[in-house]
């Protein structure tokens, strides 16, 4: 398993989207073995080089070359998001997959996999102050307990909140799950026992308990239908396996470990059938299960899409809500003001509509978590709030100047204050002209709404892509989350189309 | 209430554009005095400088509370044309809104209009949102109204009942000062009619002596340009 960091809005609702990096190849006489990982945050399975960004280092990386050399072809990276690595290899975006992907029923059934070649305990790392209070998952009853989301940690999180009361939340990159642990927004983290190495090396201040909550395999994935290539990976693991290479490529990782002979010794007995192996003895237990009928997955996510709807909506409400109040301030300031206000306003306008809202989100949530702890939620809801109001203030900032001058000399003759006439003639006929704009801009803020699950706020969009992930498949889930998001916005369109044609015969 | 209006020596100017020249102006209660000239010789501007809505660079001014009409009305789009009326008596005069309902009824009908008082500005016809701009200037009962172009979008027989009312409002004790491009209309309302050019008054008097007889040679230009106009 492991990382991809702030794509997940990238390849939202949808297919997916490839980035493709083509790393120097030796070219040879056979066509390139185009292998699939995700270098964002991917350390130790594939990175950038820090000494060269060009070129990509990792464990997977070294097993990726020594397949393809075995195979007596060059490799060739290619630069796929950790979430869309399955949809790609079916696809056929790289011929061999492999970047901590982990060996879970669902994926073996979908895609051709390999045998394992590596066994990873599932470990909980928590605050060195909190050494001796959680050491298991039944311990943090009602606490915050963080991993990477579509994962086996993922799904073991989601039946301890059903067994143990814990809160599962789900990131979208391996590396803020521990910043945010050692801020205090988050009690826990579940994860690979090599990601929490890594961490702990990175980051003081953690404990990582050695004791595996369960255990778990990478393996290397191919499209379904190129069982030939997939039986050519086993034979090239297997050898590398039985003399050594394997080994010393973990070790220069300092990844070598006990478990990795008894895997090797279970893999080599098995010989021939790479899926006999795939769930060895005494970790049947895995809370993973087997891969989810359409039938039996649709009414276990429903209650949670519904319940993920209504996130959206209260979020995307409360955003609104705030982006009008502030929105109206702005609009106001800028119109009435002096020219030192009217500057700022129209500098912090042309700031958040001249940045993306993921920069600002990111920011607000983890930019300045050092001076104020923003709980996600609020987080989310103070990003898009913020950015929303520089879109709303300049709709009412062009309805309060599209009301006729003439009107406003009347009052004033008639001997209105300014602000009397503000409120009784000029903000009354500039709320009808914003109306429906504003409506359209709801619209999209709803659909922006999205972008808040990379801070871990799981609405609609996320949880369609758990649902996703777990079932091995996007056309339903994706159906769905497009009815609910139609279901809220549709109705809202149509008052906005209303208001807009009303306005149209009252201008004439 | 002293509806008498003095102006002296005033001047006005807009970057390089000279619009008032030393303009000398009286009206007094119960006058109707017509400001005419052609477009740009500055009538407009007098008003606006009267009533406060512009600043004057020179000049003595002596003018007591004004209402306006405008030529385009620029009724409130948002309230009916009885809410128009009543609504600086609630907000500025702090009249309870049940009286001042009651005076915006009175005046709606004694202007012709009692029975739009629901409809909505985008509702009325030209004439009658003219009729209810009058009704909101006056709902504040202002000594002297001020009336730009008037009979700009009047038929005939509109223009003789705006003259009647305008007639009536003087005969009140009111001063009215407007502007208007049609001699007919002045001759028939106006007690005084001052000729503007370049931003100076070039001619003034009795309008059957003044239009009859025009002594300034861009008086008579001016009529000429307005008879070939109709």
């Amino acid at each position: 398993m492991r990382v991809p960091v702030y794509w997940r809005a990238r390849v939202r609702c949808v297919l997916v989207l490839l980035v493709v990096v083509i790393v120097a190849a030796p070219i040879g006489a056979q066509s390139p073995l185009r292998w699939g990982g995700d270098a964002e945050g991917g350390a130790p399975f594939v990175e950038a080089d820090p000494n060269d960004p060009s070129r990509m280092v990792g464990f997977d990386v070294e097993i990726a070359e020594l397949v393809a050399t075995r195979l007596g072809r060059p490799a060739r990276f290619v630069q796929v998001a950790f979430s869309a690595l399955d949809q790609s290899a079916r696809r056929g975006d790289f011929d061999i997959g492999l970047s901590g992907i982990e060996d879970i029923p669902a994926r073996r059934a979908s895609l051709a996999a390999s045998v394992p070649y590596y066994a990873f305990r599932e470990v909980i790392t928590v605050r060195e102050a909190d050494r001796s209070r959680y050491f298991t998952l039944a311990d943090l009853r009602g606490r915050r307990v963080a991993t990477l989301g579509g994962t086996m940690a993922y799904d073991i999180l989601l039946q301890a909140e059903r067994e143990h009361g814990i809160v599962a939340v789900s990131y979208d990159d391996d590396v803020h799950p521990y910043e945010d642990l050692v801020l205090g927004r988050v009690d826990a983290v579940l994860l690979d026992h090599v990601i929490a190495d890594r961490a702990q090396r990175r980051t003081a201040g953690l404990v990582t308990h050695p004791d595996a909550v369960a255990t778990g395999h990478y393996i290397i994935v191919t499209a379904p239908e190129n069982t030939a290539l997939r039986d050519q990976v086993d034979a090239i693991l297997r050898e590398a396996m039985a003399d050594g290479s394997l080994e010393a490529i973990f070790r220069t990782w300092g990844l070598w470990n006990d478990d990795q002979p008894r895997l090797y010794a279970r893999v080599l007995a098995a010989a021939t059938d790479s899926a006999a192996v795939a769930t060895p003895e005494g970790q049947a237990a895995s809370p993973w299960p087997a891969r989810v009928p359409m039938s039996a997955a649709l009414p276990r996510y429903l209650p949670s899409l519904l319940r993920a709807a209504l996130i959206t909506l209260i979020l995307s409400c409360a955003a609104m809500a705030l982006a009008v109040a502030l929105g109206v301030g702005i609009a106001t300031g800028r119109v009435y003001g002096g020219p030192l206000l009217g500057g700022a306003l129209t500098a912090y306008v042309e700031v958040m509509r001249g940045t993306p809202v993921l920069l600002q989100l990111f920011v607000i949530y983890y930019g300045v978590a050092d001076v104020i702890r923003l709980p996600a939620f609020a987080a989310a809801l103070l990003g898009l709030g913020l950015n929303y109001a520089a879109y709303e203030s300049e709709i009412y900032r062009s309805a309060l100047e599209a009301v006729p001058r003439g009107q406003l000399d009347a009052a004033h003759i008639l001997g209105f204050t300014r602000w009397q006439t503000l409120r009784l003639v000029r903000a009354p006929q500039a709320f009808r002209l914003a109306l429906a704009p504003m409506t359209n801009d709801f619209v999209a803020l709803l659909k922006d709404s999205s972008l808040v699950s990379v801070l871990t706020v799981v609405e609609l969009t996320k949880q369609t892509q758990i649902f996703a992930t777990n079932v091995g498949s996007w056309l339903v889930p994706g159906l769905l989350c497009a009815a609910l998001y139609l279901a809220m916005s549709l109705p809202l369109s149509h008052l906005a189309r209303r208001l807009e044609q009303r306005w149209k015969v009252a201008t004439t | 209430m002293s509806g008498t209006v003095r102006v002296r020596g005033l001047h006005l100017t807009r970057g390089s554009r000279t619009i008032l020249a030393g303009v000398d102006l009286r009206a007094d209660e119960g006058e109707v005095v017509a400001l005419m000239g052609l477009s740009g010789s500055g009538k407009t501007t007098i008003l606006r400088v009267l009533a406060g809505l512009e600043p004057a660079d020179a000049g003595a001014i002596e003018v007591p509370k004004a209402g306006m009409v405008f030529q385009f009305h620029f009724l409130f789009e948002h309230l009916t044309a009885l809410d128009n009326v009543c609504l600086a008596p609630v907000h500025v005069q702090r009249l309870a809104r049940s009286q001042a309902e009651t005076r915006a009824r009175a005046l709606l009908n004694e202007l012709g209009v009692g029975h739009r008082e629901h409809a909505l500005p985008r509702e009325l016809s030209g004439g009658e949102a003219q009729r209810v701009a009058i009704a909101r200037a006056l709902a504040v009962d202002p000594p002297l109204l001020l009336l730009d172009e008037p009979t700009a979008s009047l038929d005939p027989a509109r223009r003789n009942d705006l003259g009647d009312a305008l007639r009536r409002l003087a005969a009140s004790g009111r001063t009215l000062l407007l502007t208007s491009h049609d001699d007919d209309f002045v001759h028939d309302v106006a007690t005084r009619v001052v000729i503007l050019a370049n931003g100076r008054v070039v001619e003034e008097g009795a309008p059957q002596q003044v239009l009859a007889h025009p002594q300034h040679e861009e008086t008579r230009r001016l009529l000429q340009v307005e008879r070939q106009r109709r």
